[in-house]
């Protein structure tokens, strides 16, 4: 175990002591008193490291990681899990903007909300599958560009209305999977993607990651199931096909 | 040595900065050893190559004269502007900006204020009856385009912008902020990527009481700098930001557009929008944007504007540039970063990212029952 003061810290600094850290065989760190520090455990490796991190992480928090699993007690700022490879960002409080941008494994869950643009440009990769969840709201732009990966948002403070009070949402997606608790009417939002009941195959992957996500924040699973989901999916994977190729 | 007049050929700047406002509604003064220690977290942001602040209640012994402070390359710019201001103004009050020499700012030009009130019998009389803000503004254009080796970078009332080449913690000190007391506090670190960290390029760009400091790119900047251009503004500086300050300028003062309603003109809804609101509504936008579309900016922005009534921060209209706002009792703080602010408020009464296009404003509270007593104003 490791703990680190990182009041008035650069992030140059942080970042050699953790690395050197985990060089050193430490699995478990707790970094104290972080606040704007960008680039917390970027490219890290170690599927059995864990960072504890208390105050406000920098933008770029995990970008690049590869295994291992940060905790965040409080916000986070813009640009959480930056093509992300694999591992797990919690966070507690609420995330800034383009969460999870280029994706590529591994999972983040926010307990409360995020900002513009979740997911952006988000892709899977034969067995890899990046999964983003999201227990508050989230900005407009949401899953822009989607290629791959799963995205769900709970909105679990959300009134009982089927309107959902973004703009521009998953516009361009051409991949993946966004799980969603109301009946949207998406043909609103864009005529790239349709939104479907769920099927057993689904409920099956949901149970399992809202199960992780119900425990890592001790929220009880119930609740999170009070309102049915629903999906949301490309009409084609490549929609523009026509635009660059003769039929 | 050029440093403040640029003429490099370029047609405008892009920037990835950093910025921080503070304001207290009830008029409170704190020195700048806040705005120092927020804007320092954002350290990263600007590379060293522009910083700088804005305060506002800094003057009160000078509260009813403009003052001006300028930057000189040469004393002889400064003895051709000096005999201008001289022959139009009274000044009433004028002396070097304090500084402190530190390392990190070298290679500083001659920074001097004055505290002024156009005479009223000055010779422009003859041609035309200017109140004396259009008279002041007339000057600062003037100086800027015509006196070489000089520029006004500050001439409001009972506020300054204290910038300059250097990152922002250093051109605090530099400045002396802490010994400096406001109610309002503006700060910008800069990172010019397409012109040359210049000292007139430094943030906030002001005019009169109005103070801007930008992260972005207009990139409509083609369009609204002709467009100010017809109202005989003076574009000198070729930096995206100044077109902010004088639209502002515009908008609020000359046309008397309510500011909430001129925000909308910078950043208007989308049609698609429009299309969906009530008949009044719908008919106030559409008219703001076909009178206004050249006004519009386009491209990604986040702004801190500072007036003599309060301050307004602002995003783009699809949030492409990062924006926090927190409040703690009578204080309202605004940064492109979330640590910024907690650096100096760690646990705030609350927390927000606004959202694109809808501006944080806070009037002071003695502002505040002023236009209420007036009322009537459109209320969005």
């Amino acid at each position: 175990m490791m703990t680190i003061d990182a009041a008035g810290m650069h992030y140059k600094e942080l970042n050699r002591l953790i690395r050197e850290g985990i060089a050193n065989g430490v699995k478990k760190f707790f970094i104290e008193n972080v606040n704007g520090q960008y680039y917390i455990g970027d490219g890290i490796k170690g599927d059995d490291v864990v960072i504890n991190i208390n105050g406000t992480p920098g933008n770029d928090l995990g970008a690049f990681m590869d295994g291992p699993t940060l905790t965040v007690n409080n916000n986070a700022q813009d640009n959480v899990g930056n093509t992300m490879n694999a591992g797990k960002i919690i966070i507690n409080g609420d995330a800034g903007d383009v969460v999870g941008y280029g994706m590529r494994g591994g999972r983040i869950f926010i307990r409360g909300n995020a900002g513009y643009r979740v997911g952006i440009h988000m892709k899977g990769y034969n067995e890899q599958l990046p999964v983003i969840i999201i227990g508050g709201k989230v900005g407009s732009f949401f899953a822009e560009y989607m290629a791959g990966g799963v995205i769900v948002l709970l909105g679990l403070e959300d009134d009982d209305s089927d309107e959902l009070d973004i703009d521009y949402f998953a516009s361009g997606m051409h991949g993946g999977t966004i799980f969603i608790r109301k009946k949207i009417d998406f043909s609103k939002f864009s005529n790239e993607a349709e939104l479907y009941e769920i099927d057993d195959k689904d409920a099956d992957f949901l149970k399992e990651y809202l199960t992780d996500f119900a425990n890592s924040f001790n929220i009880s699973i119930e609740e999170i199931y009070k309102k049915p989901f629903y999906k949301i999916v490309p009409s084609s994977a490549r929609p523009y096909a026509h635009l660059y190729t003769s039929a | 040595m050029l440093k403040i007049k640029n003429k490099f050929n370029t047609e405008r700047d892009i920037s990835g900065c950093g910025l921080c406002g503070i304001i207290n509604a009830k008029k409170v003064k704190t020195n700048g050893s806040d705005i120092k220690k927020a804007i320092s977290v954002e350290h990263d942001r600007g590379n060293g190559l522009g910083g700088g602040f804005a305060v506002y209640g800094n003057y009160p012994d000078y509260a009813d004269l403009y003052a001006f402070h300028i930057m000189y390359d040469n004393l002889s710019a400064k003895t051709d502007v000096e005999e201008y201001l001289r022959n139009n103004f009274i000044v009433e009050k004028e002396e070097s900006i304090p500084t402190f020499k530190t390392s990190k700012i070298y290679d500083h030009p001659y920074l001097h204020r004055y505290f002024i009130k156009p005479k009223s019998d000055r010779q422009d009389k003859l041609f035309h009856e200017l109140e004396d803000d259009d008279f002041v503004v007339n000057s600062v254009m003037l100086i800027n385009q015509n006196y070489d080796g000089a520029y006004v970078f500050s001439s409001g009332k009972n506020m300054g912008a204290f910038k300059g080449v250097g990152y922002p913690e250093d051109v605090a000190d530099f400045y002396r902020l802490e010994e400096i007391e406001g109610y309002m506090w503006a700060a910008h670190n800069r990172f010019p990527t397409n012109t040359p960290g210049w000292w007139g390029g430094a943030h906030p760009f002001t005019l009169l009481d109005w103070s801007i400091v930008h992260n972005g790119e207009i990139s409509s900047y083609g369009i609204n700098k002709r467009y100010l251009e017809m109202y005989k503004y003076n574009l000198a500086l070729r930096t995206d930001t100044e077109v902010i300050t004088y639209i502002l300028d515009l908008l609020i003062r000359k046309h008397k557009i309510p500011i909430r309603l001129a925000l909308t003109v910078l950043a208007s809804p989308f049609y698609q929008k429009i299309d969906k609101m009530e008949n009044d509504k719908k008919k106030l936008f559409t008219a703001l944007r076909q009178v206004y579309g050249s006004a519009l900016l386009n491209g990604p922005f986040a702004i801190v504007f500072g007036y003599s009534g309060g301050m307004v921060a602002m995003n783009d209209r699809i949030k492409l540039r990062p924006l926090v706002a927190a409040s703690n009792g009578d204080f309202t703080y605004v940064a492109s970063e979330e640590a910024a602010i907690r650096a100096v408020c760690q646990s705030p009464d609350m927390i927000w990212s606004p959202k694109a296009g809808e501006p944080v404003m806070v009037e002071f509270d003695d502002i505040k029952e002023k236009t209420s007593l007036k009322g009537g104003l459109l209320s969005l």
